[in-house]
């Protein structure tokens, strides 16, 4: 991080993939921008709100428990709901490029968007619902008295319509793509990976945007499948549904969206270091089966989240371990090794742009270790819903999509000449630093099995929460600096 | 013992990712071969793919053999019943004795709670889910005479933080 140089008139894709069929369409360009800021304002805001908890944990100050419970609720629904706006921000700038996407349908998004986070506010801020982004049934329902039915109907709705926005999305994305490439196998590279063909391979961007709509589509419905059960639940009680049945249902639809953020966020990878690198992101033959191997497994892991569900089939949690370790092999193996060999003595300047897109995969890669440790049956026993689990995702979460997502306004706000400046620089090492240690404190406070989501903590634990908390302030003070400097440049952005 | 694992393997693995990267980052104001590098890193990858591959073999295979999942056996020497309500549990008996097999059966009367086993030292031993309509067993031997906490580790409402609770292990007479 010593050089601001970025110049560069390298084009995504342009000189790899003959099918490239342009730039970015101007008025998706206006939309992607309004995703980017809306995205940086509210990750801002819901990490305040995690500073707040974790602060009041270490008794720096004091939240009652029901508003605390609140603020978990918004935080851990807003987390998921906006990396998903950036993630599709990211995609849908890129993909827009190789394929014909509708700004309509990206614009109908954004407005399904806004009006259930409006909704999750209410319910939250106003009627007290705080069942956590979770919601596992039947505790919408059942608050003894803390929320009303109302409440719980306002965050089930709104939650279900954020979903249908992006089912609209990633509608509108399958059908590019198969109106640009002739099927979903196609534009996988399944011809190039397993036919022998010799015709070149789709670009990563398109093979990426494809994993994201196959696994989305069926994702989504199942949430939607489970909300409309809790909402009915909660005006008819005599509704009934087996809680276990709930559980698979909502992990399956929480575990394939969350992780597809990180899916569409590092597109950005694939198509912007390059341009520091000049070093082209190519689909090659382990690319291709990397991503198909990861489609099949991110639909199939979910269970990993059900071992202390005893009553759940054995079969089904061995086989989410199996592929808790398998998993983590594309990840470690093709898109780190992948990162590596593009920067590994490319000659490259460093600014905010790479440096963020460089340590999102770093971040990426080191979460998934202790992912995987949690992964492990015997293990899951004594770590499950301790620390250790937010330890893990706020690693992959915090330095590896967020960082991307960062990375990426950065990038929006370069294209229109801006540099950076000493401020930038340092909130880079604050954030990079920070994250490390605070994801680090998380986990420490797992391996001492302090249990998570507890409003009030014990004595024991009230050091780590400190050293937590410390670095929480000094992250959000970096990712503050962040996204002041990119709503500064966001007008000229959607220019 | 797992928590030590956990720790330890996380540690080791992600430091090394860490130098690996900032290794990479640092060499990047050098210019080498891009071919040579690409298949410099396709060598690496086989490499790296097939010791994770290995690795991954037996650990997994061993872990498997220490599932808490209870199956037949051996009959438990004391049942304890211990059920999860917005927000207390009721543990009947609980009082157990050291050195015995004691098998803990855990449900939820309202929504779901998490039934953590803590020892005096605030170390967690076992947990399963308590779950409304269904019954987790536990199977557990309990080592040594004390005040065994129960906590618990499924969020439930606003009263989660509260639900302590404890099962007293005594010397066998």
């Amino acid at each position: 991080m010593t050089s601001t140089t970025t110049s560069s008139t390298y084009t995504p894709g342009l000189e790899t993939h003959a099918e490239h069929v342009g730039s970015t369409p101007v008025r998706g360009r206006g939309l992607v921008a309004a995703y980017a800021g809306i995205t940086a304002l509210v990750l801002a805001l819901l990490m305040v709100f995690g500073l707040l908890m974790k602060a009041s944990q270490a008794g720096v100050l004091t939240i009652p428990a029901n508003r605390f419970y609140q603020l978990l609720t918004a935080h851990g629904i807003g987390m998921v709901a906006i990396a998903g706006l950036g993630g599709a921000a990211v995609m849908w700038y890129f993909l827009s490029r190789y394929v014909t996407l509708s700004p309509a349908i990206l614009a109908a998004n954004l407005v399904c968007f806004l009006i259930g986070v409006l909704l999750v506010l209410g319910a939250i801020f106003v009627g007290g619902f705080a069942a956590a982004w979770t919601f596992l049934f039947p505790l919408p329902a059942h608050s003894q008295g803390v929320w009303s039915f109302t409440a719980a109907a306002s965050y089930l709705i709104g939650v279900l319509l954020v979903g249908v926005g992006f089912l609209l999305l990633f509608l509108d994305t399958g059908r590019a793509i198969i109106a640009r490439y002739g099927s979903l196998g196609r534009a996988l590279g399944w011809p190039q990976a397993f036919g022998g063909s010799t015709e070149p391979p789709p670009p990563p961007t398109v093979v990426a945007s494809t994993v994201v709509t196959i696994i989305n589509i069926p994702a989504i419905a199942v949430g939607a499948v489970i909300l409309t059960m809790s909402l009915v639940n909660a005006y008819a009680p005599g509704f009934q549904v087996n809680a276990l049945l709930a559980k698979n249902l909502i992990y399956f639809f929480g575990h394939v969206f969350i992780n597809s953020t990180i899916y569409m966020a590092v597109i950005g990878v694939y198509e912007i270091l390059p341009t520091f690198t000049g070093r082209p992101w190519k689909s090659s033959k382990p690319f291709l089966l990397a991503w198909t191997a990861t489609m099949l497994m991110v639909l199939t892991v979910y269970p990993h989240h059900l071992f202390m569900d005893y009553a759940n089939p054995k079969w089904a949690s061995v086989l989410g371990q199996v592929l808790s370790y398998t998993s983590s092999l594309p990840v470690l193996a093709v898109t780190a090794a992948a990162t590596l060999a593009n920067v590994y003595r490319s000659g490259m300047k460093w600014n905010l742009t790479a440096g963020l897109l460089f340590a999102s995969v770093m971040g990426w890669s080191v979460g998934v270790v202790p992912a995987v440790v949690d992964g492990t049956i015997a293990v899951n026993r004594v770590m499950h819903n301790t620390l250790w689990v937010p330890g893990h995702f706020h690693t992959y979460l915090l330095l590896g999509v967020v960082a991307m997502l960062f990375g990426f306004m950065y990038y929006l706000g370069q294209s229109t000449g801006a540099k950076d400046g000493t401020l930038d620089r340092v909130g880079f090492w604050m954030y990079v630093v920070g994250s490390l240690a605070f994801a680090a404190a998380f986990l420490a406070g797992g391996a001492m099995s302090v249990p998570r989501r507890w409003a009030v903590h014990l004595d024991p634990w009230l050091t780590l929460d400190r050293v937590g908390a410390l670095f929480a302030l000094i992250v959000v003070l970096a990712a503050v600096t962040f996204v002041v400097r990119f709503l500064g440049r966001v007008r000229a952005v959607s220019a | 013992m797992e928590q030590r694992i956990a720790v330890v393997v996380s540690a080791t693995l992600g430091a090394l990712l860490l130098i690996v990267f900032a290794g990479v980052a640092r060499s990047a104001s050098s210019i080498g071969s891009p071919e040579a590098i690409a298949s410099s890193a396709a060598r690496w990858r086989k490499t790296v793919l097939w010791a994770l591959a290995l690795l991954f073999v037996p650990v997994i295979g061993y872990s498997l053999t220490k599932m808490p999942y209870a199956t037949g056996g051996a009959v438990a020497d004391v049942v304890v019943e211990a059920t999860g309500h917005q927000w207390a549990w009721t543990v009947s008996p609980d009082t157990v004795p050291v050195g015995k097999l004691v098998e803990i059966r855990v449900t939820g009367a309202d929504v779901n709670h998490g039934f953590g086993l803590y020892d005096a030292n605030n170390h967690l031993l076992t947990q399963t889910q308590a779950m409304p309509g269904f019954t987790n067993v536990i199977r557990h031997t309990f080592g040594a005479p004390g005040t065994y906490r129960i906590l618990c580790l499924e969020y439930c409402g606003l009263g989660h933080h509260t639900m302590f609770s404890q099962i007293v292990a005594t010397a066998a007479q």
